[in-house]
């Protein structure tokens, strides 16, 4: 997840890293990580507290005034849980497609590049 | 190729979401897209965004993802050909000698055929497959993730922001910690590869490594041809696990 301030909106937060912060922490699926007080205060999210808490990197390039907050490495797998994260990229043309529109269906997700 | 799998499996209650994974862009995916008349979700990840969610490594991988979405195998490699006998390479006529050499490297490269005939099964028999997996197994058997190469996904993912910013260098710098914290995301190493020389015409993107005469250019310590040569081509894929 790209950040160009390491304070974002929970909905920011949640869109980037496709963990979601509820009372109980911060959850996937069923896993659920509990969450410092100061980690969320008034609806911002101090990422640095979260990222310490779910063993998330946080890398800076200062000079582009950018930082990039790495997936967790606290379950010790790309995949915390098996629930499917929510996807969402565009199509060639930039129409926005979330993986979660095909609910009730089986879906095989493939890709390729063309280099 | 996707296509003709999808016309067959998409009546059996199977989708098919096909991703192309490039930080050049949209436009850089657009030709092929548009030669393979996708009826299916045809998306684009320039930020490398499958790595990040999925722990995509190489391509094709595939995941499969049931009713509920829930994911039932997480990723390995997704040949969408069945098995065939494997002919020997014949050097073509015409391509400078180095990308031969690729092609030929690459056609010993082993693709497991059987990856039909699972996604049959599994559109056949569902949950009962043999090959859709209990929600522990998946994230067993989910790419290992350590802080190394969770740090080398977000050197990857800033290389992609600075390339998308057309500062070259910048990307190339992230793009060799990504290198050298995960080393064997495949898809990192072929992303940056591919647009290390991008005034190097035609073949620059498949070819992977120094352009001939212009080898002190090269801004990465290894390429395609000498990486894979090293590991052997046999190794390219990890086996699917069944």
């Amino acid at each position: 997840m790209l950040l160009e301030q390491l304070r974002v909106s929970v909905d920011e937060f949640e869109a980037g890293s496709g963990w979601a912060l509820k009372p109980q922490g911060a959850c996937r699926g069923e896993v659920c990580v509990p969450l410092p007080a100061e980690a969320i205060r008034d609806g911002v999210v101090d990422v640095v507290a979260v990222a310490q808490r779910l063993g998330m990197p946080v890398v800076e390039d200062a000079e582009a005034g950018l930082w990039a907050l790495g997936p967790e490495t606290l379950s010790g797998h790309a995949l915390a849980s098996a629930e499917a994260p929510e996807l969402v990229l565009p199509d060639v043309d930039g129409n926005e497609f979330r993986l979660s529109s095909l609910r009730g269906q089986k879906v095989v997700i493939v890709s390729w590049a063309p280099y | 190729m996707w296509q003709a799998l999808r016309t067959e499996l998409h009546p059996r209650g199977i989708e098919i979401v096909t991703v192309g994974i490039d930080a050049a862009g949209a436009e850089a995916c657009r030709p092929f897209i548009e030669a393979a008349h996708p009826e299916h979700p045809s998306l684009v990840d320039t930020t490398h965004r499958m790595s990040e969610l999925f722990g995509v490594i190489n391509i094709p991988n595939g995941v499969w993802i049931d009713e509920h979405g829930v994911i039932t195998r997480p990723v390995e490699q997704a040949s969408p050909h069945p098995p065939s006998d494997a002919r020997p390479f014949q050097p073509i006529e015409g391509l400078p000698g180095r990308m031969n050499e690729v092609l030929d490297e690459a056609s010993r490269i082993q693709v497991d055929g059987r990856y039909l005939e699972m996604l049959r099964d599994w559109a056949e028999h569902g949950a009962e497959s043999r090959y859709a997996l209990d929600p522990n197994e998946v994230v067993e058997r989910s790419r290992p993730r350590d802080s190394g190469n969770a740090e080398g996904q977000a050197h990857l993912e800033l290389g992609a922001a600075l390339w998308a910013r057309g500062d070259q260098r910048g990307a190339e710098r992230h793009w060799r910690e990504a290198h050298r914290l995960d080393p064997m995301n495949f898809t990192a190493k072929r992303q940056a590869w591919s647009l290390a020389v991008p005034d190097g015409g035609d073949f620059a993107r498949y070819l992977q490594g120094p352009l001939p005469g212009r080898e002190d250019e090269w801004p990465y310590e290894t390429d395609w041809l000498s990486e894979v040569r090293g590991f052997g081509a046999e190794h390219y894929y990890p086996p699917i696990q069944t």
